[in-house]
């Protein structure tokens, strides 16, 4: 009997680990019951949304709802239309925004970051609640208090008058950034080569209008919000950086900035990598601001654009469509910046620099 | 451990089988659980847009006035988000028994079939006005009971109209004294007229010139008549007259009235309220729109009582709105918030009651809708935000553009 059992063992999966698989299976379930409820189905439901006809009466999956296929896609992205002009509108507004957002936050937040880490600073624990401060405040309430200092009699354009500067009517001045500095060379209208051509419905010469002035504001408003929150990560990752590198670079004879350069900032790649990530994915999906100050063509973004297709104008699949061409978009710019990011083969970097770099990335931050 | 792990798989079973128990019913039972639906049609839940707390105070008020003649509970929603809330409860099958519904979105809910056409069989359904009944028609079916509704009128700041030495005869009733008197009030710090920057001001002198935007299945935007008005206006604002609130560091053109920036402005009875909240020392009347070449135009925007398709509550909703539509119940609102009542007998008491906001009353007899067919809505802010350069524009092609857009919204509304 007991030798049966025994031989019928390994064939069962038996022994101390017999049951193993059900009890994890069971455990793993709420985390997938989870992830199903709240990610996978609302995704695939928002996918099928997007292929058809839904008007947002009763469910998406009631038989009154079509299939239309990449009617939804091309209405925003082939179709000659109002449709796709908002799109491309939204797009063109966004890639700016993204485009002078993420570097200039990382910039600033890093740049915070060191000052508030060094030793000699003193009161750092002032200025390090100070930077983060905006992190912590609703962005709502930020908007709205841009909205008092931009206005055309507001506090900047009181500084600016100070310096002798007429200050634009910032939040509703929609003229395009570039557009002000081509009219200051003269170059008021647009050039026939790039008035007839262009892409999403939108004339090459209005792409390359540049944020208007009222998005200008907006991108103020997100760099001086998420830089508190970015420079926290720096922070971390810096005081992970343990000082006797520091002193080794000084006996090597490394300038400030060269150490900066050659060792503070390579042995930051994981976390630069993370702040870039996360800011061109907020970026992209920029929407309370605009939500909060009622949208309008000059600041119009792809996520308020979603919103107001689907919410206002009961086209559902229009807006599930932007939503997943965003979603796509922010897909493949990050796979990008990774790439671009990637740690480079040992070719292009001197040897020495090397073996540091990757010694004190893999033993000192980790 | 063997008997550890049976218990949590039953304890798991049992929480699935109480997570389950607690979720509503699927589909399967067609969702006609308005509201709370425990006590099938004895109880309503409305959903309003509250301007303030004394309009939410009037419905709850109203409402317990309800529940004592009738017996049906009302609950009154009030909404931080009207459109938004209105779009989840319809996609989610469980809208509101009745809830406000705005003029410029009333034909893409009834359009995409939202909404029950309970109007008609109003025991007051005649009583209302008639552009009123129009502007909730669809199809030719009354669809939706107007709540109240505003036009808009022309505010003339008394204190400016008689430093710049005009008097009573010389208010404006056609375009050309209305330039008069703007010229005369536009003085340093002061202009004499502004306005919104938007379709739903500027095409009203696009009315008066006899243009209008929809005729039947065509779009005729880009008419003269309609090019005609805009005409008229870049013509105020070269002389300096006529100035945009966002230009005088305005939010809009009550702000710019109130803070002295502005001496006449085109708004609504909206004002009123504005004006005694904001600038209590303003001294204004409101007087009718002057007339163009095409004859008086002004536009209406009004409220009605939306009701969802195959509603269950159907009778006890009708009696409400039967009942927030009388005469006295249409004071008792006007009196606690300043609305204009829908019915023909309740604006004409409130005409004589409330004479300084007669203008608007007056109005309603030529007044027209803003084009809002579904669809139409992107087309409009597509043009308001062309007319940010109504200065320097021509007219005729701020106005081709406004056709080419509102003939493909037109033709996928109706398509």
């Amino acid at each position: 009997m007991s030798t049966t059992r025994a031989s019928a063992r390994p064939r069962r999966g038996g022994g101390i680990r017999r049951g193993e698989a059900r009890a994890g299976y069971l455990f793993v379930t709420p985390a997938v019951v989870i992830a199903a409820v709240f990610l996978l189905i609302p995704i695939a439901l928002a996918f099928w949304v997007s292929l058809s006809d839904w008007n947002g009466f009763q469910s998406p999956l009631n038989p009154r709802v079509n299939f239309v296929g990449a009617d939804n896609y091309a209405a925003i992205t082939t179709e000659d239309g109002l449709a796709q002009r908002n799109f491309g509108r939204a797009v063109r507004n966004n890639l700016y925004y993204v485009l002078l957002v993420v570097p200039l936050q990382t910039a600033l937040s890093l740049f915070l970051a060191v000052q508030v880490n060094r030793a000699v600073l003193r009161g750092r624990g002032f200025f390090r609640t100070a930077f983060y401060f905006p992190s912590v405040t609703s962005s709502v309430a930020i908007v709205i208090v841009f909205q008092f200092l931009f206005l055309g009699t507001g506090a900047v354009n009181q500084v600016l008058r100070a310096f002798g500067v007429q200050g634009p009517n910032w939040l509703n001045d929609s003229r395009g950034v570039l557009h002000i500095v081509y009219g200051a060379f003269g170059a008021d209208a647009a050039p026939s080569a790039l008035a007839d051509g262009g892409m999403l419905g939108i004339s090459w010469w209005e792409w390359l209008a540049g944020p208007s002035v009222a998005m200008t504001v907006l991108i103020i408003l997100a760099i001086f919000t998420t830089s508190g929150t970015f420079m926290l990560l720096f922070l971390a990752a810096l005081q992970n950086i343990g000082s006797e590198i520091d002193e080794a670079a000084l006996m090597d004879g490394a300038k400030p900035l060269r150490k900066f350069f050659s060792i503070t900032l390579p042995m930051l790649r994981p976390t630069l990598f993370t702040v870039l990530t996360l800011g061109l994915i907020g970026s992209w999906q920029v929407f309370d601001q605009i939500y909060v100050l009622g949208g309008g063509a000059s600041i119009l973004t792809p996520a308020y654009l979603s919103y107001e297709t689907s919410f206002n104008e009961f086209r559902w699949g229009q807006g599930a469509a932007i939503a997943f061409i965003l979603f796509v978009f922010i897909i493949v710019l990050t796979l990008l910046q990774r790439w671009i990011l990637r740690e480079r083969s040992p070719k292009k970097r001197g040897f020495a620099q090397r073996a540091a770099a990757r010694n004190l990335s893999e033993g000192g931050v980790r | 451990m063997k008997a550890s792990q049976w218990t949590v798989l039953g304890l798991t079973g049992a929480l699935a089988v109480t997570l389950a128990a607690c979720a509503p019913n699927g589909e399967g039972n067609g969702g006609e659980n308005g509201g709370n639906g425990a006590s099938g049609g004895d109880s309503l839940s409305v959903l309003i847009a509250s301007s303030g707390p004394a309009e939410a105070g009037y419905y709850q008020e109203a409402a317990a006035r309800f529940t004592e003649a009738t017996g049906t509970e009302v609950e009154i929603v009030v909404a931080n988000d009207l459109i938004q809330q209105l779009g989840q409860g319809f996609a989610g099958n469980n809208p509101p028994d009745l809830f406000y519904l705005p003029w410029d979105q009333f034909e893409t809910y009834a359009s995409q079939g939202f909404l029950e056409p309970y109007a008609g069989d109003l025991a007051n359904a005649g009583d209302f006005l008639p552009a009123l009944v129009e502007q909730f028609s669809y199809n030719d079916e009354f669809y939706c009971a107007p709540k109240d509704f505003s036009t808009l009128g022309l505010q003339i700041n008394t204190e400016a109209w008689e430093a710049a030495g005009l008097t009573d005869g010389d208010v404006p009733t056609t375009w050309d004294e209305l330039a008069t008197v703007a010229e005369a009030l536009t003085d340093g710090d002061q202009v004499g007229l502004s306005m919104g920057r938007e379709y739903a001001r500027v095409g009203v002198f696009m009315n008066q010139a006899g243009g209008q935007l929809v005729d039947g299945d065509t779009v005729t935007a880009d008419t003269a008549e309609n090019a005609a008005g805009l005409e008229y206006l870049q013509g105020l604002i070269a002389d300096g007259s006529l100035v945009f609130p966002p230009d005088l560091e305005a939010g809009w053109g009550g702000e710019a009235f109130g803070l002295g920036r502005a001496a006449m402005v085109v708004e609504g009875p909206w004002i009123n309220g504005a004006m005694a909240n904001d600038f209590p020392d303003r001294e204004f009347i409101s007087v009718e729109l002057p007339a163009g070449p095409g004859g008086p135009s002004t536009y209406s925007f009004a409220t009605c009582w939306g009701m969802p398709i195959d509603s269950n509550t159907r009778d006890s909703a009708t009696a409400f709105v039967e009942f927030v539509t009388t005469p006295e119940e249409q004071l008792l609102a006007a009196e606690a918030f300043g609305v204009i009542p829908s019915t023909t007998a309740g604006a004409d008491t409130y005409a004589s009651q409330f004479p300084e906001n007669a203008a608007f009353v007056a109005g309603v007899d030529y007044a027209v809708s803003p084009v809002a067919f579904a669809g139409a809505a992107a087309a409009v802010s597509e043009f308001n935000t062309e007319l940010e350069n109504i200065a320097n524009a021509d007219p005729s092609a701020l106005l081709a553009g406004l056709q080419t857009n509102l003939q493909s919204a037109l033709d996928s509304a109706r398509g």
